[in-house]
């Protein structure tokens, strides 16, 4: 079942004893309808991976509230809220992998679940399930995640998480580092999951080619603050924007610039795929 | 002129019980001042060369040598002063409690004097534009931000050549882009060379050769064209997925490799 995330008036920083940071998070205003497939863009140290850890009770707001389904969680102490929300929110951080911990795949992947209370035979069977969904063989369960290459581990750092299964799906970057088929596959995979499951799912990226390709809607950050959230042609289609907010456009959609810039012409449309890109060349016979 | 790094008949298994290698003869060199994109799928081997070349892991079979040098046991600290890596984690090489000791670290373990220590390492923070950070924590930046700090660290060394393993992929494109330019600027300048183990093949394209592996094995190397021309097996730039794909859809495009700018012409014909 889909969830909604929403954030009114959330303000937070990262507190350790008497060292308080600058706000991570500033007055963020933000609704993620419940079955959206939301990106989550801005440069670095812009508050994404902020934005994230709030929704799923790692970093507590200092003011304001973040609701996710029918959990609140607000600022001071939260412990029945944090359960909840972290049962319904499922992260994958970025380079996931450095969290695997376990003796063998197999028992890795069932401690989330174990730990939600589901029994070992079921969770077992859990397992075998989400491997084989993220594209390993089961004969994976029974070796050391350590002695798996970076891709495979990533994949079964993923595969932790929806053994789960979350309402929710949180991602911090999960392609990074892996080769661009093994992206492609992570990332058609997620998207897979989100139709079927129909679940929230909130993708943080530098690509704007994943934006193009998985995104329903896109929410931009800048210093801690939501400045944008908007439809993905809506944002793709106005370029002076994009321009002022410092962000790229997908490969298509910068080639068919140049391209138009050029020729001194415009194409009839927003192109944001190669496929696009080539009907719209062959369209007006420049191809 | 020799070239700065030769590396010949490299063979490398993490585990002898199994007869399995991650690293099968591999022989190549690198030019001084030459920028080599290192590329081929997760799992092909790319890593465990770049430890090699460190001597971070001492391969079973083969020599490297740098400048003249074999690296061995014994030539490896001098070695290292020559030859920084960065890894795609930067989490795994942060010591220093605040960016600029961290970024001072590996100067301090050279005996630099302090006056100069404190030119490099404000020199290498602006460099990767994070001048401002230099009291803040490393391990509560953002993640591109860390990687820019690690950068930071090996470019204060001043070395002849860095290896970037992944080392971009939590930037922002806007800001790889520039970094980018940054160690071209280096590499023009004061002759630095560059072996960038990447997945960005736009960013391959534009190295002045490419390396491919497979398989612990490298099964090709040359410019971007000559590699991205036949190897249907690797990701194409984007001007070169264009011109495929208006191959398939039976368009008489040139039937080779093309770059942006030479796409972008034949376009405008």
């Amino acid at each position: 079942m889909a969830m909604q995330v929403t954030f009114n008036g959330v303000s937070a920083d990262y507190n350790y004893g008497p060292i308080r940071s600058p706000l991570v998070l500033q007055s963020v205003d933000l609704n993620v309808t419940s079955g959206a497939f939301t990106a989550v863009v801005g440069h670095t140290g812009s508050g994404k991976s902020s934005l994230l850890k709030a929704m799923n009770g790692l970093l507590v707001p200092t003011e304001g509230v973040v609701t996710v389904g029918e959990t609140e969680i607000k600022p001071g102490k939260n412990k029945k809220a944090l359960k909840e929300v972290r049962k319904k929110v499922g992260m994958v951080f970025q380079f996931p992998e450095s969290q695997l911990f376990a003796e063998t795949v197999e028992q890795d992947i069932c401690f989330g679940p174990i730990n939600f209370g589901v029994s070992l035979e079921e969770a077992k069977k859990i397992a075998n399930h989400v491997i084989s969904q993220v594209g390993l063989d089961v004969s994976i369960l029974e070796k050391s995640p350590f002695s798996l290459s970076g891709g495979q581990k990533r994949r079964v750092a993923i595969a932790g998480i929806l053994a789960m299964q979350p309402d929710v799906l949180v991602l911090d970057e999960p392609g990074a580092g892996l080769d661009p088929k093994g992206k492609r596959e992570i990332l058609s995979l997620i998207s897979q999951w989100h139709k079927t499951r129909s679940l929230t799912t909130i993708l943080v990226t530098h690509d704007m080619d994943d934006v193009a390709l998985y995104a329903d809607d896109v929410i931009v950050m800048e210093k801690g603050r939501v400045v944008l959230h908007e439809e993905i042609r809506e944002f793709f289609n106005d370029e002076e924007k994009l321009a002022r907010l410092h962000l790229e456009v997908p490969e298509a959609r910068s080639f068919q610039l140049t391209l138009e810039h050029e020729l001194g012409i415009k194409l009839s449309r927003v192109c944001l795929t190669v496929e696009e890109l080539a009907d719209a060349l062959i369209e007006v016979g420049l191809a | 002129m020799p070239p700065l790094i030769e590396v010949t008949n490299l063979s490398f298994s993490y585990n002898h019980l199994i007869d399995e290698e991650t690293l099968t003869n591999v022989s190549f060199t690198v030019q001084k001042g030459e920028w080599l994109a290192v590329v081929g799928h997760n799992g092909s081997g790319k890593s465990t060369l770049a430890q090699i070349l460190v001597g971070l892991l001492s391969p079973q079979k083969g020599r490297v040598m740098l400048a003249g040098q074999v690296l061995n046991e014994e030539s490896k600290w001098g070695i290292r002063q020559k030859i920084g890596i960065v890894f795609q984690n930067p989490d795994n090489q942060f010591i220093g409690t605040t960016v600029q000791d961290d970024v001072a670290f590996g100067l301090e373990n050279i005996n630099m004097s302090y006056e100069e220590m404190q030119t490099r390492v404000e020199e290498a923070l602006k460099m990767v534009e994070m001048s401002s950070f230099q009291f803040h924590d490393p391990s509560r930046l953002s993640g591109g931000q860390k990687q820019r700090v690690a950068i930071a660290g090996i470019v204060a060394l001043r070395p002849s050549v860095i290896i970037l393993d992944e080392a971009l992929v939590m930037l922002d494109p806007a800001s790889r882009r520039k970094l980018l330019q940054t160690l071209q600027m280096l590499k023009e300048k004061e002759g630095l060379t560059i072996i960038s183990i990447t997945h960005d093949m736009n960013e391959a394209a534009t190295a002045d050769r490419v390396l491919m592996m497979k398989s612990g094995k490298v099964v090709k190397t040359g410019t971007p064209k000559c590699v991205f021309g036949d190897e249907l097996e690797l990701e194409p730039p984007f001007a070169e997925a264009l011109r495929r794909t208006l191959l398939k859809r039976g368009r008489s495009v040139p039937q080779v490799y093309m770059t942006e700018k030479e796409m972008v012409q034949w376009l405008c014909k």
